[in-house]
């Protein structure tokens, strides 16, 4: 196993880490990171013709426009699974991304 | 208290061949300070030198067989880890710090990988200080041929200069270029007197020093030194593929966002991100939160209590290879912008 994959399958993502949360701890406000993760999330998978969905609460589900679909465990797994499913790699310094995004 | 009050630290001592590692983690373990310091040197060769050298200084020194630390062999780090701490949980032996000593050609990325990854490791010990050994007379012409020379100044947090008092070291060019590379770690000569205390014990997770680590982190002066001095360099030089930037964001980030597009980028170009550091003004929190990244791991973010100055703005070094400024900052501006709209759920 590389690296990479390590970190990948070694549990909390270090954004959902207890030190990055312990100021806003509570499950109202963890659903509600949650559904802004999920939100902010597709706003980026939808230029790739992908959609994340949380599946309750303790994974995702990965889906592109024909229907096939992805179990992701982690966030961390969230972009190896979506440049899997497209075959090309999600790069957010890709100016066609950064130009779409507004900015 | 934070979570890694109980956590070992491990720091680790990398430079290239014969840049002085062993010399100085000699002259560090005789310290007082260094008492109950375990120590997992690498075997190189087959005389494995460095281990003859140390033998007799401590005798929790444990030596790894498998050469080279890179990813291949990182199960015998972990498992050296591991036996390290079953034997000090059987009360076989107490050590409070652990230093890896690596081989010169050795990556210090995959050091980090094993601390994070490990199922074991990751809830005992935690990352300290990378310290760096740089040969004052040879240590430029080994960063222009060497890729893992300039690595390993670029990852660290402590830079010790060697064989400063041969006549022949050119020490304010060396010292130029390693501001280019990595200004802001503290540098030391091998001739001071260094102690565990300057090298090794100030770092992210120490409550009393964590402010004023990251204080150096982002050390404006020395980023936009870096920064001129940067482009007054030839475009051919080989190390000029290696830079470091400071970023500032003026509006406060949000950490969804911002963990959305950290994850992304370093899928993409974790390879070339050699280091992140960063003190972030997060939307919703009243003090900053530090975040820290080698290649393609991140620690957990730590909060301090306070600002280590009266700039409230989010600053985020960069150390990176191939990778211009300008695209990372308009992507993680567009990013965090898309979270501006954001809807109370």
């Amino acid at each position: 196993m590389c690296g990479l994959c390590g970190v990948l399958g070694a549990g909390e993502h270090w954004t959902d880490s207890d030190d990055a949360l312990k100021k806003r701890s509570g499950a109202e406000t963890r659903r509600r990171e949650r559904a802004h993760q999920v939100a902010l999330t597709n706003r980026i998978l939808s230029h790739y013709g992908l959609k994340m969905a949380d599946w309750q609460g303790s994974a995702f589900v990965l889906s592109n426009r024909t229907g096939a679909s992805e179990v992701i465990d982690h966030f961390a797994a969230l972009w190896p699974t979506a440049e899997k499913m497209i075959k090309r790699p999600c790069d957010p310094l890709d100016p066609k991304i950064i130009a779409a995004l507004g900015w | 208290m934070s979570r890694y009050a109980g956590y070992l630290p491990v720091n680790v001592i990398t430079g290239f061949l014969g840049s002085g590692k062993t010399t100085l983690l000699k002259r560090l373990l005789e310290s007082p300070d260094m008492a109950d310091t375990a120590v997992l040197i690498n075997e190189f060769g087959e005389i494995g030198l460095d281990h003859h050298l140390l033998e007799q200084i401590d005798e929790n020194i444990v030596m790894l067989q498998s050469g080279c630390l890179c990813c291949t062999i990182r199960d015998d780090l972990a498992t050296s880890m591991r036996d390290l701490w079953e034997r000090r949980a059987a009360g076989e032996f107490a050590f409070r710090r652990l230093v890896v000593e690596t081989t010169g050609l050795a990556d210090p990325a995959p050091i980090i990988y094993t601390l994070m990854a490990d199922p074991v490791i990751r809830f005992h010990f935690r990352l300290g200080n990378i310290i760096t050994t740089i040969d004052a007379v040879n240590g430029l012409k080994q960063m222009n041929r060497q890729s893992e020379s300039l690595k390993q100044a670029a990852v660290a947090d402590r830079i010790v200069l060697t064989k400063t008092d041969l006549s022949d070291a050119d020490l304010p060019a060396l010292r130029a270029r390693l501001r280019d590379l990595n200004p802001a770690a503290p540098v030391f000569l091998a001739t001071e007197r260094l102690t565990a205390t300057k090298l090794l014990t100030n770092d992210l997770y120490d409550p009393k020093s964590k402010s004023k680590e990251v204080g150096h982190w982002i050390d404006a002066e020395a980023f936009a030194a870096a920064d001129h001095d940067h482009h007054r360099h030839d475009a051919n030089r080989h190390d000029d593929h290696i830079h470091a930037f400071c970023l500032t964001f003026d509006q406060p980030i949000d950490w969804t966002a911002f963990g959305i597009w950290l994850t992304m980028l370093l899928q993409a170009h974790g390879e070339d991100v050699l280091r992140v550091k960063g003190l972030l003004n997060v939307k919703g929190m009243p003090a900053p939160v530090a975040i820290h990244g080698v290649q393609h791991v991140v620690h957990p973010p730590v909060h301090l209590k306070r600002w280590p100055d009266a700039d409230r703005r989010s600053r985020i070094v960069f150390i990176v290879r191939d990778l211009e400024r300008g695209p990372i900052e308009a992507s993680l501006a567009a990013f965090n912008a898309l979270a501006e709209d954001r809807v109370t759920v």
